[in-house]
């Protein structure tokens, strides 16, 4: 039983390193990029790989009762919620910016739905 | 064996510019950072001088300068009324502060009976498993009433500002609205799927946070701030024409009166019975049942009503100017 708990103490752990390294990353990107749509990728990469790496690895370490099944639920929400505000942002910005050629290449064209 | 290198090559290698980060002596996002405040135009001094002078035709022509008497003396007693004011204010504080206990002494005020009070009888007294509900919604409740009646006077106020009257035409709330939202993706599909999806839940997380109050950490202002979070993506996904078929004006009006009155008066009831050493005849219940610890759960109810709505009034006032 010692070793069952070890590998999951381990794995846990790991696991939220991990994510700790990718919010390193998304922080770094976010700061660093110069461009809107460089710089949200970087964040909404934190949003949906980081923030899942960790709670994975803290389920993990919770073992099995309600709050692993509520830290799903978070995760879920979180992968609901967060494409969907940087596909905003993109759209946003596709749409407003007229120099986006220069930032970018585009195939096809941009259609403004009425 | 490390040879000795110059102190240009030395500074550099990246040990030197980490340690230099940590230490502070320069900053690395400082100046690289894209937010930067857009310049001013610069005024050259004849125009600046053309405009000073416009403003003071202006201020002779409407006060009169010259002959009346009322505004130069109004001049005066203003700057020295001024400076009164910010003596007597400065005055004021300092003799505050000057009364202010000690920091740290056991006698002091913060650290009387009271604080023990709750902890120990908080559960006998008001029958609310969660002690922060049980002390803001019972022994503290009318401090609550003047935070829920705060966002209600914040929100008349954002109304008086933001109001916008016209129904149809040019400056109507509606042509405001298309011209502001112009290029805001309207009925985006991925948006509009996913808000279908998470409203609802939303939703009914709000109303959890709300009811389980006086049992598990929430209550009424973080539930009905979820609760206006959903109303708000609602909104955004589909249009005011949708949201406006359940909530408008009269909606907030209703829900906000009705709210605040009844908190009004089930706390005053409660307060005049228990100075009166009167029984209140509200049974507290079981503690870690839903229904139970008296008017707690009715009171959250209404913190949480209120706030969802003025959250909501507020982003449907600023964004159209009603609602």
């Amino acid at each position: 039983m010692q070793i069952i708990s070890w590998v999951q103490f381990l794995a846990g752990v790991g696991l939220l390193f991990a994510g700790i390294v990718i919010f390193m990353i998304q922080i770094l990107g976010v700061f660093k990029f110069k461009y809107v749509l460089n710089r949200m990728h970087a964040a909404a990469m934190g949003d949906t790989l980081g923030i899942g790496i960790s709670l994975a690895g803290l389920m993990i370490l919770s073992g099995f009762n309600f709050t692993t099944l509520k830290m799903g639920m978070v995760i879920l929400f979180l992968w609901c919620a967060s494409p969907v505000s940087s596909h905003l942002i993109a759209r946003l910005e596709a749409l407003t910016n007229e120099h986006l050629k220069e930032n970018c290449e585009i195939s096809g064209t941009l259609k403004e739905e009425k | 064996m490390s040879k000795p290198i110059s102190e240009e090559e030395y500074k550099k290698r990246l040990t030197a510019r980490i340690k230099g980060w940590i230490t502070g002596e320069k900053d690395p996002y400082l100046g690289n950072m894209e937010l930067q405040a857009g310049k001013e135009p610069a005024m050259d001094e004849e125009k600046r001088r053309s405009h000073q002078k416009d403003h003071e035709k202006v201020l002779d022509r409407v006060y009169d300068r010259k002959k009346n008497k009322m505004y130069r003396f109004f001049l005066h007693f203003y700057k020295i009324t001024a400076v009164a004011c910010c003596i007597a204010m400065v005055t004021i504080l300092l003799a505050a502060v000057s009364y202010l206990p000690p920091v740290g002494n056991s006698r002091n005020p913060g650290n009387n009976e009271v604080a023990e009070k709750y902890i120990e009888d908080g559960l006998q007294d008001t029958g609310a498993v969660n002690i922060v509900t049980g002390m803001i919604l019972d022994y503290r409740a009318f401090d609550t009433f003047g935070e829920s009646n705060v966002l209600f006077i914040a929100t008349c106020t954002v109304l008086i500002l933001m109001r916008n009257d016209k129904k149809k035409g040019k400056g109507s709330a509606e042509e405001e609205e298309k011209r502001d939202s112009y290029y805001e993706p309207k009925s985006d599909t991925i948006l509009q799927k996913i808000a279908f999806v998470l409203v609802p839940i939303i939703m009914i997380f709000g109303i959890y946070v709300v009811l389980n109050g006086h049992l598990s950490p929430g209550g009424g202002f973080s539930g009905g701030a979820i609760m206006g979070a959903g109303l708000i993506l609602y909104l955004n996904a589909f249009g005011f024409e949708k949201t406006e078929r359940f909530f408008t004006e009269k909606t907030y009006k209703c829900i906000s009166f009705c709210a605040l009155s009844f908190y009004c008066l089930a706390k005053s009831y409660s307060f005049y019975t228990g100075a009166h050493h009167l029984e209140s005849g509200i049974p507290l219940g079981t503690p870690g049942a839903i229904i139970s610890s008296g008017l707690i759960l009715p009171l959250n109810i209404c913190v949480g009503l209120v706030v969802a709505c003025t959250m909501y009034a507020f982003f449907a006032m600023f964004r159209k100017g009603g609602f």
